[in-house]
């Protein structure tokens, strides 16, 4: 392995398998201390590994989703009433509803049971939440993007101008905002929104034309015409694979199904799907500068994810397993390298110019 | 190397072609700067070269235009990606990526150059540019010059023997600027890469070029020598004027040209009376006064500790390098950005603490984009909503969109005016409110030398009639021609304050061409024109 006192940034991918290993690990169980854990691991890796990086900063927010949706778990728990055994902690009336609404109680009795049920729950949906939210903050998006097969170049190359678009907006309605009030304009109404949006939308228009003009004079779009044969074909074989792997998706699920449409379904999915990407990427003439590798460090990062997720298939109570593998999960805050920080830059001096850029 | 034959542009759906009957030919290795007035198709001009007109911009084109052998007409800019570098105006609505090696290898990774050479030429162009330092950097994080070097990087990268780029130098601070056309210089030297570049303010790159191309407003383009073409061109350099005034022959581009010639000049200014202080109007009383300003931007201070006084009849110039404060300052003085200290008195009382309205009529703001407020159809509708909002008598607004830029149709709309009309109808929409005090961010950005001077007029205008300009500025020349004093910004903190001959003449980047010809008593031709017309009455 590297030594890993020397900075660089994972691959976005070792990220995600990290993450998503974690939130399988945490859609199998219901307890909550585990839950608690898991949140806790994601917690510990993102503070311990982000960048400093405006995707980065964005983590708070998914902690914030993650405890609404709780709350609103357990108010829906409330509202639609559960069991009525158990411990009473709150006697509600019931709303009576008519005989063709059987099976639907709205209120009643709150039990200390139905309580714990819904936080559970809720919490079990608020860590896959902190865990998707955890690998968005510790991988950079664009990284990932161009970590993408060839074939779906064009895609991430829209998702990346996007990405672009997104803050600069921001920037200009801020500016249009600021500049109305020195028409001496306060006014909430409809001019005055249209006062906002026209100069925005012009400028938006402007700066996305400005960038065309860029990309084209860059040699975008150069490549990568595939002919009329090619496109069907590689069309073709993705949206079978496609079909494939949803169908072999089901069946995992489905216990009632053929097993042969299962794992089967699924490989054979894949492959095809596969096939396209390699067919449809052969095709696209643009190559990579420096590409993020995959070493050492990563095939770690992604099999502690994978630990993770394998112990909670042996055990999902609180257990000596269970915890081993959360234990494993967040070895990452610890022993990879850290991450470097193209925007620290934008913490010292620039930040006062940006401010300003917003200003002007 | 560059070939333009008979050609004839109109863009879609207007009647008069933008250019007319070009026939330009530019050989390699040469720096050709394209001038003339704004909206009389520079631009287009340069979008010819590498087929953004028409390929992208859409419109008409008659004739050809050949590129290092290639049709323009058959290959769209794509396909011109390396042969033909363009970089726009704005280099940050340029960038794709975030970070600048990102940046520098895209051009590179749409030609499918092999990864081992894309490497190389990296690392080679951050050298050749000096931003190897930078190179890991954000993009939004760096500064306005440096983001310009890294455009220029990121389409050298692809080796084109040509390189196109509209107006580089016009949003930057004069040091920045420097560096950007020695940057190009370089090229043109050391590489032989053929340079075109539109610029309004000839004054910098006039010594570097080896053409100068002026395209008229009704679409004809002239080339020529520099020195030739200048002598009877309508819009020139100061040390140009001042080598016409003085009838010096061949006419001088470079300071040092000037200088030499200048000696018989010298001598006679000597004797003349050297220019008042100002233009001679004395000082009222302070319309505005600012103690100890600070704003911070977190840890950060970007206006640190500063005083200033506008006093009525004055035009005050506010300088400084790009990020030193400028903007948040005009703002914090204004009442509508953050101010985290000090004390701001308009009238007797804190802009701050007044309601927007009241504050606009004591200090109005001209925002960097003026546009942002501007939002309805019509000139004419425009104006009538800048009445009903400040509350002025109907036709207030037009009548001072009329005094300050003429007539203008009052059915155009306000996205179609030019930069000059722009602002001008901008100013008059904060004037209709009647303040006394005026701030203006960065207005000549854009403008060519007839609507700089039109703006002299009306800042110069508004001084005379008791009130107080504050006009932050990188452009140094015209800062000569309107201020009476200037004070300059470095980190947020004021360096230099006092009177505008005192804070221009001593320092190197800010000394305006004439001080830099025959010393720092003359900012201007027009000082120099206006002594020697004296000493010629004086014996008579």
């Amino acid at each position: 392995m590297p030594d890993r006192r020397a900075r660089r940034d994972l691959h976005p991918g070792a990220w995600w398998v990290w993450a998503l290993g974690l939130a399988v690990a945490a859609s199998r169980t219901y307890d909550v201390v585990l839950l608690g854990l898991v949140v806790g691991v994601a917690c510990l890796v993102v503070v311990a590994r982000r960048p400093v990086a405006p995707w980065a900063m964005s983590f708070r927010l998914y902690l914030w989703l993650g405890a609404l949706v709780i709350v609103i778990r357990v108010l829906f728990g409330v509202l639609l009433g559960g069991s009525s055994t158990g411990t009473v902690i709150l006697d509600l009336p019931e709303v009576p509803l008519p005989s063709w609404a059987n099976g639907i109680r709205i209120l009643g009795p709150v039990t200390w049971e139905s309580v714990q049920r819904s936080f559970a729950v809720g919490l079990q949906l608020a860590a896959l939440i902190v865990c998707v939210g955890a690998a968005n903050s510790l991988a950079n998006p664009r990284r990932l993007l161009k970590s993408l097969p060839p074939a779906l170049y064009e895609v991430g190359a829209a998702v990346v101008v996007a990405l672009t678009l997104f803050p600069q907006l921001a920037e200009s309605i801020g500016r249009v905002r600021r500049a109305r009030r020195l028409r001496g304009d306060s006014g909430r109404n409809l001019r005055a929104l249209r006062a906002i949006v026209i100069p925005v939308m012009e400028d938006a228009l402007d700066r996305s034309m400005q960038l065309a003009a860029s990309m084209d004079a860059r040699g975008y779009g150069r490549r990568g015409t595939a002919d009329q044969r090619t496109r069907v074909v590689t069309g073709a074989l993705l949206l079978v694979g496609l079909l494939g792997v949803c169908v072999g998706v089901y069946a995992t699920a489905d216990l009632t199904a053929p097993r042969v449409l299962a794992a089967p379904m699924l490989v054979v999915g894949f492959g095809v799907a596969g096939v396209g990407f390699w067919l449809s990427g052969r095709k696209v003439g643009h190559t990579r500068y420096r590409p993020d590798p995959w070493l050492g460090w990563e095939w770690f990062t992604a099999l502690c994810g994978v630990v993770a997720a394998v112990g909670f298939f042996f055990a999902y109570t609180l257990d000596p397993v269970t915890l081993g593998a959360l234990v494993v999960a967040a070895l990452p805050a610890l022993l990879t390298p850290e991450p470097v920080s193209p925007y620290a830059a934008l913490r010292t001096p620039a930040t006062a110019r940006t401010g300003q850029e917003v200003a002007a | 190397m560059i070939a333009i034959e008979g050609v004839t542009f109109t863009y879609d759906g207007v009647a008069e072609p933008v250019l007319r009957d070009v026939d330009l030919h530019i050989e390699e290795g040469e720096l050709v700067v394209v001038t003339g007035p704004t909206g009389a198709g520079k631009s287009s001009l340069l979008g010819l070269v590498n087929g953004l007109v028409p390929h992208f911009t859409g419109g008409h084109l008659d004739g050809t235009v050949t590129v290092a052998g290639l049709l323009t007409q058959h290959h769209p800019p794509r396909e011109l990606a390396a042969t033909v570098g363009w970089v726009g105006q704005d280099p940050l609505a340029g960038f794709v990526t975030d970070t600048v090696e990102e940046e520098l290898a895209y051009g590179m990774e749409q030609l499918g150059v092999d990864p081992q050479a894309m490497r190389r030429r990296v690392e080679e162009t951050l050298d050749l540019l000096g931003i190897a330092d930078l190179r890991a950097r954000s993009l939004r994080s760096l500064s306005g010059g440096q983001q310009q070097r890294v455009a220029i990087g990121s389409v050298l990268t692809m080796n084109p023997p040509v390189l196109v780029l509209d107006e580089p130098t016009s949003a930057l601070d004069p040091t920045s600027a420097e560096d950007v056309l020695a940057t190009l210089a370089r090229l043109v030297h050391d590489l032989g890469t053929t340079v075109v570049l539109a610029e309004h303010r000839l004054e910098r790159v006039v010594p570097f070029a080896d053409v100068l191309v002026y395209v008229g407003t009704d679409g004809t383009v002239t080339a020529g020598a520099p020195a030739p073409m200048l002598a009877t061109s309508p819009v020139a350099p100061p040390i140009v004027d001042l080598g016409r005034l003085a009838g010096w022959e061949p006419l001088p581009l470079t300071v040092r040209e000037a200088r030499r010639s200048s000696k018989p000049l010298r001598k006679a200014l000597a004797d003349a009376p050297p220019p008042g202080p100002g233009s001679g109007t004395r000082p009222g009383e302070a319309l505005l006064a600012a103690r100890g300003v600070e704003v911070r931007y977190g840890p950060l201070h970007a206006v640190r500790d500063v005083d200033l006084e506008l006093p009525a009849g004055t035009v005050t110039a506010l300088m400084g390098r790009n990020g030193s404060g400028k903007s948040t300052l005009l703002w914090a003085l204004q009442g509508s950005g953050a101010r985290h200290g000090g004390d701001v008195r308009v009238g007797g009382s804190d802009p701050a603490g007044l309601s927007r309205k009241e504050a606009r009529a004591r200090i109005g703001l001209v925002p960097q984009t003026a546009s942002d407020l501007l939002y309805l159809e019509t000139v004419a509708t425009e104006c009538a909503t800048a009445d009903a909002e400040a509350e002025a008598d109907a036709g207030t607004c037009a009548a001072l969109l009329a005094r300050l830029a003429g007539t203008i149709d009052a059915t155009t709309n306000p996205r179609d005016l030019s930069e000059g009309q722009k602002l001008a109808l901008v100013l008059a929409v904060q004037l209709t409110a009647a303040p006394r005090v005026v701030l203006l961010d960065e207005p000549t950005r854009g403008l060519d030398y007839t609507a700089k001077a039109e703006l002299a007029t009306m800042l110069r205008d508004l001084a005379h009639e008791g009130g107080a300009v504050l006009v932050a500025t990188h452009d140094v020349e015209f800062v000569a021609e309107v201020a009476d004093h200037a004070v300059v910004m470095a980190q947020g903190e004021v360096i230099a304050s006092g009177d505008v001959q005192h804070v221009l003449a001593s320092s190197p980047a800010f000394a305006p061409q004439v001080a830099k010809v025959l010393g720092p008593e003359w900012l201007t031709v027009r000082d120099v024109r206006l002594a020697l017309e004296r000493s010629d009455e004086a014996p008579a």
